[in-house]
């Protein structure tokens, strides 16, 4: 094939991601348990590369977690979802960019529902005219956080302070990236590289020196599965997902897993636990589990920033054999502190799983 | 045309997911639902397609609609553009519409994800609130989480986020007038009338069942659903 018709069938796996002047939506899960990766996006935007990037507080959940366990209607979610664009309509804002992969998925299936049936965007408007008084625009660009991340990764690759090498070996680390279903499943056309080649973690694992595990269960869903993990009694489908994701990988003896979505990274985090409590298998070396990062995380290490300001701290398996590899200076005797430097007592140790 | 299928094309995702399915399993095939359950897509997709009103409202009152995980994992294999994750949920829409939920087990959790995920949306503006995850309802959070959620100001105030105060930032407080909004915006679109019937037919399958049923997440009625699986979901008939 010539290489003219190679970059023609790339193109079409290509997404158009804003540069600047982004109305940032956050994500619920986010928020609760990686509170630090959304700190981090902004400090990497605003301080880093001067973007401006706009939050109203007024912005809530899109609803998208109880869409999709279904209890909220799809006329309810997206009134909800057009009340978000409301508030960046009103603020001057054209680039929407949400935080959340549920979010990022549901926004993108409302907007191809209003594509199809303008009757639904038009009963829409009617309901948030009904319930608020507000009208919006449609946003002209619609990206998640992590294609702003992948867009600037040569950027912040340049004003790196350290790489995915190993600092003692000097050969890259081997990570593996977990897409999260509802980035281009639904709408291939909406992630970068589509659903057969999503190139947006690899392409950040690659710009920062590491090197990119394929293995046999790479896109098999982490088992969220909304109500199979909401509801006690179907945790069994969650971690069973997750369970055959890790003995496919373990032979490659990944350094870090690398994640996109807010809910994957606390699945292949807290189910490799839970996995260690009910067999003893640790996936991990000498007793260790696969450290999971959020890709502001990785960023952030790649930047050389402080790993408990980055909330490394909140991982229930160990980030430190990563940090070691990669030669990222910390100091343990913080790890556990408040902002005030007071000492908040050191979680227990798990079972079997090494704890730091 | 039958009743319920008239119902279910009313659901503009019925319209979006459903167009000629051949039946030739690769939405099973990717499924990871069906790899754990007792579960297959295609089969769902089958009787919906065939318009055959007795099997469909059998398929309302079923576990089957609930096992899946809503990954739409089929959506991108399906060669005929069909998407059986949508189909599905225009089919739990209709099941607890019409109040079919209760007749499964797996249906009857609905409740349970009503009462948590569906008031925090309301009460908090967040589909998650971290006072409400508790340490005993998600053992598999581990001591981590046991950590934080003990010591949750001063590790959301370590990590920059502004916890419960005013202004922008990590869980931020949601003003009341936006509370209000999304409210308003429930009662208008049927967000509020779906609540109310979830919390109606389970009150009403509890007193049926003879179980203990108020309005909180520690009556017996809360706890049965949330917790056990009395039927086997796994295997094969």
């Amino acid at each position: 094939m010539k290489i003219e018709g190679k970059r023609q069938i790339w193109k079409e796996y290509q997404k158009e991601i804003a540069g600047d002047h982004f109305f940032y939506v956050r994500s619920c899960v986010r928020q609760n348990f990686f509170p630090g990766s959304e700190k981090t996006f902004l400090r990497i935007l605003q301080d880093e590369l001067s973007r401006d990037i706009f939050e109203n507080p007024s912005h809530t959940t899109c609803s998208g977690i109880g869409y999709h366990s279904d209890v909220v209607p799809f006329e309810t979610s997206m009134t909800m979802v057009a009340r978000q664009f409301a508030l960046m309509s009103e603020a001057g804002y054209k680039n929407l960019t949400t935080s959340c992969i549920t979010s990022f998925g549901l926004y993108t299936e409302i907007l191809d529902t209003w594509h199809h049936f303008p009757e639904v965007e038009a009963r829409v408007r009617k309901h948030l005219k009904n319930a608020t008084g507000r009208e919006f625009e449609i946003p002209e660009n619609l990206s998640h956080a992590s294609d702003i991340i992948y867009k600037f990764r040569n950027d912040i690759s340049k004003k790196g302070k350290f790489r995915l090498i190993n600092h003692e070996t000097g050969k890259p680390l081997r990570g593996v990236e977990h897409i999260g279903c509802h980035y281009s499943r639904m709408f291939p056309s909406k992630g970068i590289g589509g659903a057969e080649y999503p190139y947006v973690l690899a392409g950040m694992i690659e710009e920062w020196g590491g090197e990119v595990i394929d293995y046999p269960e790479r896109r098999h869903c982490c088992g969220f599965g909304f109500r199979q993990y909401l509801v006690q009694a179907n945790r069994g489908y969650s971690i069973s997902c997750s369970k055959k994701k890790f003995d496919s990988m373990r032979p490659y003896k990944p350094d870090f897993i690398l994640t996109n979505c807010p809910g994957c990274p606390m699945f292949l985090d807290r189910w490799q636990y839970a996995i260690s409590e009910m067999e003893g298998t640790t996936y991990g070396e000498n007793g260790s589990g696969i450290p999971v990062l959020t890709y502001e995380e990785l960023a952030g290490i790649i930047l050389g920033y402080d790993p408990w300001d980055l909330g490394l701290q909140v991982h229930q398996v160990p980030v430190e054999p990563l940090l070691d590899k990669i030669g990222l200076p910390y100091d343990p005797s913080m790890k556990f502190l408040g902002k005030d430097g007071k000492f908040l007592g050191k979680p227990s140790s798990p079972t079997f799983l090494k704890f730091f | 045309m039958g009743h319920l299928y008239d119902k279910l094309t009313e659901d503009v995702r019925f319209s979006e997911g459903l167009k000629a399915c051949l039946n030739c399993g690769t939405c099973t095939a990717i499924c990871p639902a069906a790899e754990f359950y007792n579960y297959q897509p295609r089969l769902i997709v089958d009787i919906v397609q065939a318009r055959d009103e007795e099997k469909i409202e059998a398929l309302l009152k079923s576990e089957t609609i609930w096992y899946c995980g809503e990954c739409m994992s089929c959506i991108t294999r399906c060669p005929r553009g069909n998407a059986p994750g949508l189909l599905i949920t225009a089919l739990r829409s209709l099941s607890q519409e019409l109040g079919y939920f209760v007749e499964s087990e797996k249906g009857r959790q609905q409740l349970a994800i009503k009462r948590t995920v569906g008031e925090w949306i309301l009460k908090y503006g967040y589909c998650l609130y971290p006072v409400n995850i508790l340490p005993e309802m998600h053992p598999e959070q581990g001591p981590i989480w046991e950590w934080e959620h003990a010591n949750i100001e001063a590790v959301m105030e370590r990590l920059g986020a502004n916890y419960q105060q005013d202004g922008p930032g990590i869980l931020r407080k949601i003003p009341q007038e936006a509370l209000d909004e999304i409210r308003k915006i429930f009662d208008e679109t049927g967000g509020t009338s779906r609540y109310e019937k979830i919390e109606e037919f389970s009150r009403q399958k509890a007193s049926e069942m003879g179980i203990n049923f108020d309005e909180t997440i520690s009556c017996d009625y809360f706890r049965q659903i949330y917790t056990e699986n009395k039927k086997d979901h796994t295997q094969s008939k």
